[in-house]
């Protein structure tokens, strides 16, 4: 049972590595996806024992909308931009896996120091989904077209879900259900804006809108 | 008789080397559509340019005929090292596995600097993405190592190889994967095959190592391509070793178990050879520091 935990989380962190090392937006799109999809089968794996009708339902809502309806979204936009990759970010590819290393060995760290209010858990999770979470926070300030900063915006909604994840039982099905109607919300309404500053200025790249101002 | 096993650990070694070669040369050729050369076409090879003169460029030093030489006896001291299926090394120490990894740093050295010797800009440009690319393979095999090590519990090639058993495999599986996957990537752009260097095409482009060797000919060649498909054993053997854990104490079976392994990784790098093209230069640091941290995300799954 801890075994699929670990794996799981392990996954969450090869998928958060990719999308720090990747350049081109549809591969990003598919690889944030596929670590919705598992992200979604976490609360299943962390339940001991049968598994209750509002934990099945939720971890189904999540893999629907992580997996399935949020990269339509975005692989549709992506059809309308001209863009394809992202050329130049802020930090280069080497540069961000090699952070992202950095920033997995401090959130180990940070791990040993937020015991989670159930023993017995798997070690690997505060861990993994704060990595995710910084991933998130990162790929939003480093990367230039809109694109990826949605990416990295899915990508720190689904840090917060992970560590969520671990105290499910305690937690409130409605709030849980809140939170991800808010991210479908912020996906749909990032999709429009993008749309809209592609067709007015013909490009995606969000540091050009500080010339509006002159 | 332990002594028989190692000798002939080494003897298996030094004759079956240029075979991997043929093998994936013959699966490319298969995939391709074409018969191909015969399996033992490098062994040809090899035997031709042993048997031809040399030819020095006046502008070379020593350094530059010492080159294939230190590259060949470093390659046969990294083959001491290094056990395969049941038969142990033939020299065995703690701290071994650094000493392989860092004799294989050896041979790049004094390959780049015989390239860099002729003047040639043309093999400056190999020796420098070498040199890049390579700084890069080192930290993930090291680490890699290290995180096999730590797990077995020993800082011995040939203990640590003989107690990787199955069931010590699936308890720390996830930083079992995670090395096999950092050391398929080392293997192959150690080894020049193709998502890194394209080893068949003499393009500036494309080239590596073989624009490394384009002034050395005929014994020095000889030597050099024999050094390289020994390299590309012994990196064979690690990766086999670390990834199909197979000791069910029958001496034969492990190792007739390990060196089927070894055709069959020959098979898969010829069909990754024939099914994917070259990444872009500018991609491949990126590849080799994923490699890396996959060794290093193992090394910390495995001290947490």
């Amino acid at each position: 049972m801890n075994n699929t935990v670990d794996m799981i989380m392990i996954f969450l962190v090869l998928t958060n590595l990719a999308l720090l090392g990747l350049s081109r937006l549809g591969a990003c799109i598919r690889v944030a996806a596929v670590q919705g999809i598992v992200l979604g089968m976490l609360p299943l794996a962390l339940n001991r024992g049968d598994i209750p009708l509002h934990l099945g339902l939720y971890s189904a809502v999540l893999i629907g909308l992580k997996g399935i309806v949020f990269p339509w979204v975005l692989l549709r936009l992506l059809k309308e931009l001209k863009t394809r990759r992202e050329i130049e970010p802020f930090v280069g590819y080497g540069t961000s896996i090699t952070l992202g290393m950095a920033a997995f060995v401090s959130c180990i760290w940070l791990g040993h120091r937020l015991p989670l209010p159930e023993a017995g858990m798997s070690a690997l999770i505060v861990p993994a989904a704060f990595f995710t979470i910084v991933t998130g926070l990162f790929l939003t300030v480093s990367r230039k077209k809109a694109l990826t900063q949605a990416i990295g915006y899915l990508v720190l909604e689904n840090g917060i879900s992970a560590f969520g994840a671990a105290v499910v039982e305690t937690q409130p099905l409605l709030i849980e259900l809140g939170i991800l109607l808010d991210a479908f919300m912020a996906v749909f309404v990032m999709g429009i804006a993008i749309f809209h500053i592609n067709r007015e200025f013909d490009h995606i790249d969000a540091d050009k809108l500080s010339s509006l101002r002159t | 008789m332990v002594i028989l096993l190692k000798i002939l650990n080494l003897a298996v070694t030094l004759t079956a080397a240029p075979l991997l070669l043929g093998i994936i040369i013959r699966v490319k050729a298969w995939f391709a559509g074409r018969t191909g050369q015969p399996l033992l076409q490098p062994y040809y090879d090899i035997w031709k340019l042993l048997r031809k003169g040399t030819v020095y460029s006046v502008s070379t030093s020593w350094v530059f005929r010492a080159g294939p030489l230190v590259s060949l006896a470093v390659t046969l001291t990294a083959a001491l090292l290094l056990p395969m299926g049941g038969l142990p090394a033939v020299f065995a120490f703690d701290g071994d596995f650094l000493v392989f990894v860092y004799l294989l740093g050896l041979l790049r050295f004094f390959m780049i600097v015989s390239a860099l010797d002729t003047g040639s800009s043309f093999e400056g440009m190999g020796s420098s993405r070498e040199a890049a690319f390579s700084a890069l393979c080192e930290p993930a095999l090291l680490i890699g190592l290290a995180a096999v090590a730590k797990i077995t519990g020993h800082a011995s090639l040939t203990p640590m190889a003989a107690s990787l058993q199955p069931a010590l495999w699936t308890a720390a599986g996830p930083a079992f994967v995670l090395v096999g996957f950092a050391l398929v990537i080392v293997f192959l752009s150690e080894n020049c095959r193709i998502p890194v260097d394209d080893p068949t095409t003499h393009l500036e482009l494309t080239m590596i190592h073989e624009a490394m060797v384009l002034d050395h000919g005929g014994l020095d060649l000889g030597m050099l391509q024999y050094a390289a498909a020994l390299k590309m054993w012994l990196l064979g053997l690690v990766l086999v070793g670390v990834v199909v854990p197979i000791h069910s104490g029958f001496l034969c079976l492990d190792t007739a178990a390990a060196l089927l392994c070894m055709g069959l990784l020959a098979v898969v790098t010829g069909i990754v050879e024939s099914s994917m093209a070259r990444i872009r230069l500018l991609r491949i640091p990126p590849l080799l520091i994923g490699a890396a941290a996959l060794s290093v995300l193992a090394l910390v799954l495995v001290y947490r």
